[in-house]
């Protein structure tokens, strides 16, 4: 209930601050079309109708489904949107993947001996994954892995092999070498974000009575650690991965222009360049309804995570 | 810096160490923006007409330098004052195997103007024509008037196969089914966003492209554009942007190639309003709009210096600009040459025309449309201010620029007062600009449809109305010079800047023959 309201307020703001910039036509048309030309086109796309009616048509045909026609393609906007979701969800995984695979290890070697060299080596660094820009990053990381050291491709998505009609990059080897830097790229303010929060989570958990008592037991540190500590600081690292899985989905932008990966983020930042409405509107609306679906996935992983943590319609 | 150019001079050694360019003769092209469509009538623009010019043929065919060359036509000519005559080639046929004729001409012709949903249809070109097929390789093609154009305008349409049928949609084309052209390329696959592969077409009847097999990348980005050529990931780039280009001309790896366009940049002055909104006088009070005055807009175009716009906003790459297409072009004055710069000179005529104080201007402009745009209007007003009129300079997407520089103000009228804009000449002479920017705004004719500035003279509308019924060319180019002529050089309707010199880049030993229509075509790049 909240969230369908969620959505229509959502849908308004989108739909309106979407349609009083600019006009779409300008951006389509050959220059030298002359007048008559340009009215027709704007009468074909409905545009010469007040923002309200559009509005309305919008609603109810999304009613059933149908978020419009690209001004551009001239394919359903949906369709197109659907078409690019592979490309950045593979991205997305990869680069939440390496968030986990680098971050939590390191944020709890971090927080386990927060002294050492080598921790505060881990501490610093993570400060740049957090400043340095993304756009820049991947520029340096395409100039040091693929022009100076050649041993990575810069752009694009490489061979696909199609998994249940999904083309899917990375099964093949070729795939998976285009898609090891955009991911890093992706992921690097989420690996430093990642060790942060284990970095913060085992320096608490280790000063707590049941991990002392652990110790007095005379259990393995590797067993304390694994079983213990890890636990009791995936809630948080959870909470913030999930969100921040929504953010890698629906922002990955930047290193999907740098990179050339044909992935949902390329396809809206060409269609706010050139104004096509429908398909600007669609994502934002996809955008919301995943958003509100992940908060939902998050609450589930809480209660297998933490059994004290109950959903409200859960009975025993 | 050092660093940087450490890193340069690895890319150097990467390049030479890299695989042999194109060895299997494939060529691999970054560019900067990709088709909306494989339906060569579904989008009349730009990226969308160069893809087609490699899978479909054309009547008559426009080479690098805009000249027409006889292509599924082998002549044409006007038998009378209103119906021209095209003789087709015989022995050519589509990818799918059909034969070529005047039925395919005939069933084009029905289609193009007419696809759905299309974001800019052909109808441009083909509003007001009929055909008619004279004998199976013979069309009649006939106008109600006199239309000089006529070559120019069938130059623009991709011929497609009857075979296809009435219920072909843009979907077909996209999916490769209906895809049979008769073009130097064959279509092989299109994944959007990601890339577009041709294959060489064995059969076809021209000169056949050095490539075997052709892949389009889009890159949007210009940095990642050229990051990925000095990867070695593709072979070849175009739109190199003007920063990069100095850096590009050291390495050693790398081949740059540029030519002169078709587009002007130039200035457009409200000449419709008692009161422009965006000029006043210095202090902020309303007064008559200055621009009216023939004399003072002749004094901005003096106080402009053109030499230095070159040199050091565009880097050198552009040419300072005159009247509306570089030398070279049919029905280009040998009369005008840019104006010099001469601030003295310009004073004057502001004092003349009882301006002597200066006035209050904001020149608009796009930040995104053309090389260096918003630059270009920071040097523009920093020059103008040197002659006393105080400047502020506001530039914006053209998302939001071109809507409100057409028709932002009061029913739908240009908004602004002093504004930056470009033009290129798909027709490769000037009768499309002179239409289009200098001819009096008048909708029900379709002429001024870009004249955001009104500018308007009967004696140029006149010329220039002559000069599009007028068949014969000598005496056309006569007319559109003396159009010109008048309206540039005595009105100064518009103030020309500089035209846009376009670069391309390919790994060392692939060059290109630059297009002036700004095109980037697998046909004009050769290896040598």
């Amino acid at each position: 209930m909240q969230s369908s309201l969620v959505v229509l307020v959502m849908s308004l703001l989108v739909f309106i601050g979407v349609n009083i910039v600019g006009n779409p036509v300008d951006m389509l048309i050959n220059p030298e079309a002359d007048q008559e030309e340009i009215d027709r086109v704007i009468s074909d796309l409905g545009l010469d109708r007040p923002v309200h009616e559009q509005y309305g048509y919008f609603v109810f045909n999304a009613l059933k489904g149908d978020l419009g026609k690209s001004f551009i393609y001239g394919e359903p906007a949906l369709k197109l949107i659907v078409q690019h979701i592979p490309a950045t969800l593979e991205l997305a995984v990869a680069a939440l993947l390496m968030a986990i695979v680098f971050g939590i290890p390191l944020g709890v070697y971090a927080g386990l001996k927060p002294d050492s060299k080598t921790a505060k080596t881990i501490m610093a660094t993570s400060i740049l994954g957090f400043s340095l820009p993304t756009f820049w990053v991947g520029i340096m990381m395409i100039m040091v892995f693929a022009v100076q050291l050649g041993v990575l491709p810069s752009t694009g998505r490489g061979d696909t092999v199609d998994v249940l009609g999904v083309p899917m990059s990375f099964l093949t080897l070729d795939g998976l070498s285009h898609l090891f830097l955009p991911a890093l790229n992706l992921s690097l303010f989420k690996i430093s974000l990642v060790i942060r929060l284990s970095r913060a989570g085992t320096r608490e958990i280790v000063h707590m009575d049941y991990i002392k008592f652990a110790r007095a037991k005379g259990l393995r540190q590797g067993r304390i650690v694994m079983v213990h500590l890890m636990k009791n600081i995936m809630i948080p690292v959870v909470t913030v991965l999930g969100l921040e899985f929504g953010g890698l989905v629906a922002f990955s932008t930047v290193t999907e222009t740098v990179f050339a990966w044909p992935g949902m983020g390329k396809l809206i930042i060409d269609s706010i360049h050139n104004l096509d409405r429908p398909v600007v509107v669609a994502y934002l609306m996809i955008v919301v309804l995943l958003f509100v679906t992940i908060n939902l996935v998050v609450d589930v992983l809480y209660s297998v995570l933490d059994p004290r943590v109950r959903l409200q319609d859960q009975k025993s | 810096m050092k660093f940087g150019k450490a890193l340069l001079g690895a890319a150097v050694l990467a390049l030479v160490a890299g695989p042999a360019t194109a060895a299997d003769g494939t060529l691999t092209i970054g560019l900067k923006a990709e088709p909306s469509s494989i339906d060569p009538h579904y989008h009349n623009l730009g990226p969308n007409n160069s893809m087609a010019a490699h899978i479909f043929s054309r009547l008559i065919e426009q080479d690098e330098k805009q000249r027409l060359q006889p292509g599924l036509a082998l002549s044409w000519k006007a038998v009378n004052d209103t119906t021209w005559e095209f003789k087709l080639r015989e022995g050519v046929t589509f990818t799918d195997g059909s034969a070529f004729d005047a039925d395919d001409v005939m069933f084009t012709a029905k289609r193009a103007p007419n696809v759905p949903s299309s974001p800019s249809s052909f109808g441009t070109y083909l509003k007001g024509k009929t055909f008619k097929k004279i004998d199976s390789h013979t069309v009649h093609i006939s106008t109600e008037r006199p239309h000089p154009l006529m070559p120019v305008e069938i130059s623009n349409i991709h011929i497609i196969s009857n075979e296809v049928g009435d219920k072909v949609s843009t979907g077909d084309f996209n999916n490769g089914t209906a895809t049979h052209g008769t073009g130097p390329f064959k279509f092989v696959e299109w994944v959007p966003n990601d890339r577009l592969v041709l294959e060489r077409n064995e059969g076809y009847f021209g000169e056949k492209p050095e490539w075997k097999r052709v892949v389009f990348k889009p890159i949007k980005s210009g940095p990642a554009r050229v990051a990925a050529l000095l990867a070695g990931d593709v072979d070849f780039i175009d739109n190199v942007p003007p920063i990069d280009i100095a850096r590009l001309k050291k390495e050693a790896g790398v081949q740059l190639s540029s030519g002169i366009s078709n587009r002007v940049i130039y200035l457009h002055m409200d000449q419709f309003r008692e009161n422009s909104p965006f000029v006043t006088a210095k202090g902020g009070d309303k007064i008559k709009n200055p621009l009216l005055d023939a004399r003072v807009r002749k004094a901005l175009s003096k106080a402009i210096n053109r030499d230095a716009i070159v040199e050091r906003v565009m880097e050198g790459v552009a040419i300072k600009a005159g009247q509306l297409l570089p030398e070279g072009f049919f029905g280009v004055s040998p009369n005008m040459s840019a104006e010099a710069y001469d601030p003295k000179g310009a004073k004057a005529l502001l004092a003349e025309a009882g301006y002597g104080d200066g006035f209050e201007m904001t020149i608009h402009g796009p930040n995104d449309r053309y090389i260096n745009d918003a630059k270009i209007a920071e040097a523009v007003a920093q020059m103008l201010s040197r002659i006393g009129i105080k400047m502020s300079v506001e530039t914006m997407p053209k998302a939001v620029y071109f809507k409100r520089a057409s028709r932002g103000g009061p029913d739908k009228s240009p908004e602004f007062s002093f504004i930056l804009v470009g033009w290129g000449s798909g027709t490769g002479e000037p009768s499309s600009p002179l239409k289009s920017l200098l001819h009096t705004y008048d909708k029900s004719q379709g002429f001024g449809s870009s004249n955001r500035g009104r500018h308007s003279d009967a004696e140029v509308d006149k010329l220039i109305e002559d000069g599009l019924a007028t068949v014969d060319d000598d005496k056309r180019s006569a007319l559109l010079q003396k159009a010109t002529e008048l309206g540039i050089g005595r009105n100064q309707g518009i103030i020309p800047l500089h035209y846009q010199v376009n670069t391309w880049a390919g790994k060392k030993g692939i060059a290109y023959k630059a297009r002036t229509d700004e095109r980037t075509t697998a046909m004009g790049v050769h290896s040598n």
